[in-house]
């Protein structure tokens, strides 16, 4: 098919790792997870004691820092969706199977429903909601809509952000390329032929700013 | 009804119907504004979750719930011992009926247990995660017993049925002799094809977001295809006047049939929000997906064929084996394609249920007409070749000019058009007779096609339009939008109805506050909401022509009504169009600041039946009725196949249909291609697993139903054949939702056949099927 690398592959930009999570969760974590050379499985039984119940998280969507108080466990779809009114972002499987919760961190797509939130802190998230200036669209969402590239509208705000991406990736100069850096967006409505000529268009276009 | 106006008729030139205009909603959706059934803030808004049976029969001994109760934020656990007691249920036959359930049984209404993951507890908590863990603490004890998979199992009991689908559909037909025929007939197929479960797994899991206003007065928020049947079935199990159980759904995330039903989880929402006297919302989790809203059964055909040695059909014998629920004859009515697609003087047909631990199964797009036209489809592409003809030569060949099934003539076909264009654009010439001979490098090519057909079936429903002075309108109707575009298609028929630009029409719909209309199902919502919304237009043209000729100073003062005509917001008279004026001047100066019109949209047979009750010509009184409505089309396929994988890849496609009326040409297009590829997905990948031992299931996620991805799909074609159709609805719309799919899955398999020489019967064909099937005889 085709011969392209995941971002990672390379070595550089690996990141949403487990070392960046150590660090950017600040001390409480970070004393839960020491020593260093802990194995992998103990590190992630001792949390619990020290973490069990809510607490203040501040995350930065779309530029703005918000605030909220929610548990460890909470992942940073169900954040978005159930604390910060950001719906946008669609839970489908819960399981990082369909795609529907895909946000950007750090420019880099993630599935919010695999992300805890308490992980996210001093990163720059992006949804759906952040793609617009104001009232001018994206050109992902106008090339959408031009094409059609959803029905129902619930995996669109995935594919829009996974899209978005998979253009400043690189990974949409061939359209057999682009269908299969686009695969981990289910659409049930059968909607890719035409997401395909929106994210084609906008990258031949060269423009996915944003 | 003599003189109810038709589309074509005052609207000869459509303005804005047909065209590919962008959606009306679009700018909502791809902003993530547009707001679901889960995503409604209510002040105080609790999170349900549910415990579900670890078994799929026997009895529940006890529930614990204290180890849930325990946990923070933990507000109930609710069993069948403590949840509110419904009015109504649907475990008789009269509650139902009643109830118009879907399924013969509600859960937390007793101890036993029919089915795996059958809900047997709701716990809420004040949040998802703390419900969600709860849930998982939650202890039941039960008297477990061995239960029934599929209609496989020896176990299951077989039942004849005298009807199936809640009695929509004879479980026996006959038409002539078909034994003595097929026994008769010089060439003689039979062949068993196997359909495996088949989930709808719309990307948005049904989702609930019930509040009580007050005792007696509940909002729910539902992904529903049908707000008014969601309506009438909570009002009647909740024991409440219908107008006081209001249903919001203003976006939904795709159906597919399993949101046509209010199921369940639904209602155990609603008698939640009663016991803990807050909102709850309950979101079913994936693997809930699949043993919650209904799913397109198991099912075993076997067809018959007889045929001449020259390829004309003289008999056709069809048996359904299906899987179905404890207490239902549900069964996709699978024999009425079979019967009608191509002219066939003998037919038969009958189903057999097997009992087996499952929840009701339930339509699926295409309900009967996909499986259906899977059996036959293929069976006529054995015949063609083992005759050696052609397969589209073979169709045409057995082409039914009128309906085999009734012998009444067709409101109109377009069929032979959609072969003839489909076969032009797929370069169907160009296909090889001889299977298994042609390649690229080392992959088998093969091209397959099949035809595609669905009824109109019989509907009403009822909108509102508002016409402002100012010149902007407010059309209503209580439709959904399940992606296919009602918002923006109903925006367009209300533009061109009203004489004015889209940009001056608002389209509502998704609340039961607004007038009645059917479910977004059966592809009955296009051509009845917008029959509907023309003739409330209607309605407020005939009111203004009315205070027009009673005006002194309009132009058209003392014209006779039936002499005027509305034409691009003007009022004028036919004969002499210059005479009148803009309604908006009308409504001015008659110090009008709106004018309200409404009215019913037939759909179908009722609408021709009505038509004719009411044309005082008693020499066509009998016609009525007489037209069998169906839209029609054809899909062309091909798929290249790894000889020594098995793997099979869709390489090219194109979709021919005649579907009367095409309101918009975007949406259209993707409603097409959208059907396509579901369907693509039922013939080459989708299964829900059971384990037969435990009727439990094993692959009840979306990383293990596989469904189609992007790479998975080509470029698509799809055209649409011309029609027009005034036997149908005042708009001359067929509705296209369905028949997208219908045939799909023979277009591939045929595809299959002809790449490989060898005949794959089982759905879906996965690589194992493909390697160990056998030559085509």
């Amino acid at each position: 098919m085709n011969h392209d690398h995941t971002p990672e592959a390379d070595g550089s930009a690996a990141d949403g790792s487990r070392r960046t999570f150590v660090k950017q969760a600040g001390g409480l974590l970070g004393l839960a997870l020491a020593p260093p050379l802990t194995g992998f499985a103990e590190r992630f039984a001792a949390p619990a004691k020290t973490l069990a119940g809510p607490t203040d998280l501040t995350l930065r969507v779309n530029g703005t820092a918000r605030t909220l108080r929610a548990e460890p466990r909470v992942t940073l779809l169900d954040a978005l969706r159930e604390n910060l009114d950001l719906t946008g972002s669609k839970k489908g499987c819960d399981h990082g199977q369909c795609g529907a919760c895909t946000v950007l961190v750090d420019g880099r797509r993630v599935n919010a429903c695999l992300t805890l939130a308490v992980m996210a802190q001093g990163k720059e998230i992006t949804t759906v909601e952040g793609l617009a200036q104001g009232d001018h669209l994206h050109p992902m969402q106008e090339a959408f809509i031009k094409h059609d590239g959803f029905q129902c509208g619930y995996c669109t705000p995935g594919q829009i952000v996974s899209a978005v991406a998979c253009v400043k990736e690189g990974h949409a100069t061939s359209d057999d390329q682009c269908r299969e850096w686009m695969s981990g967006n289910l659409c049930r409505c059968g909607a890719y032929p035409n997401i395909l000529a929106a994210v084609r268009e906008v990258a031949q276009k060269g423009g996915a700013q944003g | 009804m003599d003189n109810e106006p038709k589309f074509f008729e005052t609207n000869p030139q459509a303005k804005s119907v047909g065209q590919p205009m962008d959606r009306i909603d679009g700018r909502a959706k791809v902003t993530g504004a547009a707001k679901y059934a889960a995503e409604y803030p209510l002040p105080g808004l609790v999170y349900a979750a549910l415990k579900t049976s670890e078994i799929a029969k026997g009895k529940i001994v006890s529930i614990d719930s204290a180890a849930a109760m325990r946990e923070p934020g933990v507000v109930a656990v609710l069993t069948h011992e403590n949840i509110p007691k419904l009015a109504q249920t649907p475990n008789t036959k009269d509650g139902k009926k009643a109830i118009g359930a879907p399924m013969g049984f509600m859960p937390l209404t007793g101890t036993e247990i029919f089915y795996a993951a059958q809900p047997v507890a709701v716990v809420v908590a004040d949040t998802f995660e703390r419900a969600t863990h709860a849930a998982s603490l939650v202890k039941v004890t039960y008297q477990q017993e061995a239960p029934v998979a599929t209609f496989h199992d020896p176990k299951a009991v077989k039942v004849d049925p005298a009807k199936v689908q809640d009695g929509k559909t004879d479980g026996h037909t006959r038409r002539g002799d078909a034994q003595a025929a097929f026994a008769a007939a010089p060439i003689k197929l039979t062949a068993t094809y196997n359909h495996a479960t088949n989930n709808h797994n719309p990307m948005e899991p049904g989702s609930t977001t019930a509040q009580w206003e007050a005792a007696d007065r509940l909002t729910v928020y539902e992904s529903t295809q049908g707000i008014t049947h969601t309506q009438q079935s909570l009002a009647v199990m909740l024991g409440l006047p219908r107008e006081q159980v209001r249903v919001i759904t203003k976006y939904i995330g795709g159906g597919f049939g399993c949101k046509g039903s209010c199921w369940p989880h639904t209602v155990l929402t609603a008698q939640t929000a009663k016991a803990v006297g807050r909102p709850v919302k309950l979101v079913l989790t994936r693997p809930q997906m699949f043993t919650s809203m209904g799913h397109r059964e198991d099912q075993q055909q076997t067809l018959r064929l007889g045929a001449t040695r020259d390829g004309k059909l003289t008999a056709l014998i069809h048996e359904k084996v299906s899987t179905a629920s404890m207490w239902d004859d549900y069964a996709e009515p699978n024999s009425k394609i079979v019967n009608l697609l191509y002219d066939c003087p003998t037919f038969e047909s009958s189903y057999t249920l097997g009992r087996a631990n499952v929840m009701t199964p339930t339509f699926m797009r295409a309900p009967g007409e996909a499986p259906g036209s899977f059996a036959i489809e293929c069976s006529m592409d054995d015949l063609a070749a083992t005759i050696g003809m052609d397969p589209l030569q073979l169709r045409l060949l057995n082409y039914a000019e009128q309906d085999p099934s009734t012998g009444q003539q067709w409101s109109s076909k377009g069929l032979k058009q959609c072969y003839a264009r489909g076969a032009e654009l797929f370069g169907w010439s160009k296909r090889n007779p001889k299977a298994g001979a042609t390649r690229d490098g080392r992959l088998l090519v093969g091209m397959g096609m099949a035809t595609a057909s669905y009824p109109v079936h019989n509907s009403q429903g009822t909108a509102r339009a508002r016409l402002y002075a100012d010149g902007h309108a407010v059309v209503q109707s209580g439709a959904t939008d399940l992606g296919t575009g009602t918002y923006t298609v109903m925006t367009q028929v209300a533009a061109d109805s009203l004489g004015l630009t889209p940009d001056k029409i608002r389209f509502e719909l998704g609340d039961t506050k607004l007038p009645t209309a059917p479910n977004s199902g059966g592809s009955v919502a296009a051509g009845t909401v917008s029959s509907a919304i023309y003739l409330a237009a209607q309605d407020v043209v005939q009111k203004l022509i009315k205070v027009a000729v009673l005006d002194k100073k309009s132009p058209l003062f003392r014209a006779k009504p039936e002499d005027v005509q509305m034409k691009d917001g003007r009022l004028q008279l036919k004969a002499d169009p210059k005479k009148g004026e803009e309604y908006t001047a009308l409504m001015k100066r008659a110090d009008m600041s709106d004018i309200e019109g409404s009215a019913s949209g037939k759909y179908g047979a009722g609408y021709e039946e009505a038509a004719h009750a009411a044309n005082a010509d008693p020499a066509h009184k009998d016609e009525a009725g007489q037209h069998s409505m169906h839209s029609f089309g054809a899909h062309f396929c091909e798929v290249k196949v790894d000889p020594e994988l098995g793997t099979v890849r869709v390489s090219r496609w194109v979709s021919v249909h005649a579907a009367g009326r095409i309101l918009n040409a975007k949406t259209a297009r993707s409603q097409i291609i959208g059907g396509s590829i579901f369907g693509i997905g039922s013939a080459l990948m989708e299964a829900t697993e059971r384990d037969p031992n435990l009727a439990r299931y094993t692959n009840a996620n979306l990383a293990e139903y596989h469904i189609p991805v992007n790479a998975d799909i080509p470029d698509m074609t799809v055209e649409f054949v011309d029609e027009h159709d005034p036997y149908i609805n005042a708009m001359g719309v067929k509705g296209i939702g369905e028949i997208s799919m219908v045939g799909v899955a023979a277009a591939v398999a045929n595809a299959v056949a002809h790449a490989t020489g060898r005949r794959v019967r089982d759905l879906p064909i996965t690589p194992d099927k493909v390697l160990a099937a056998k030559a085509v005889s």
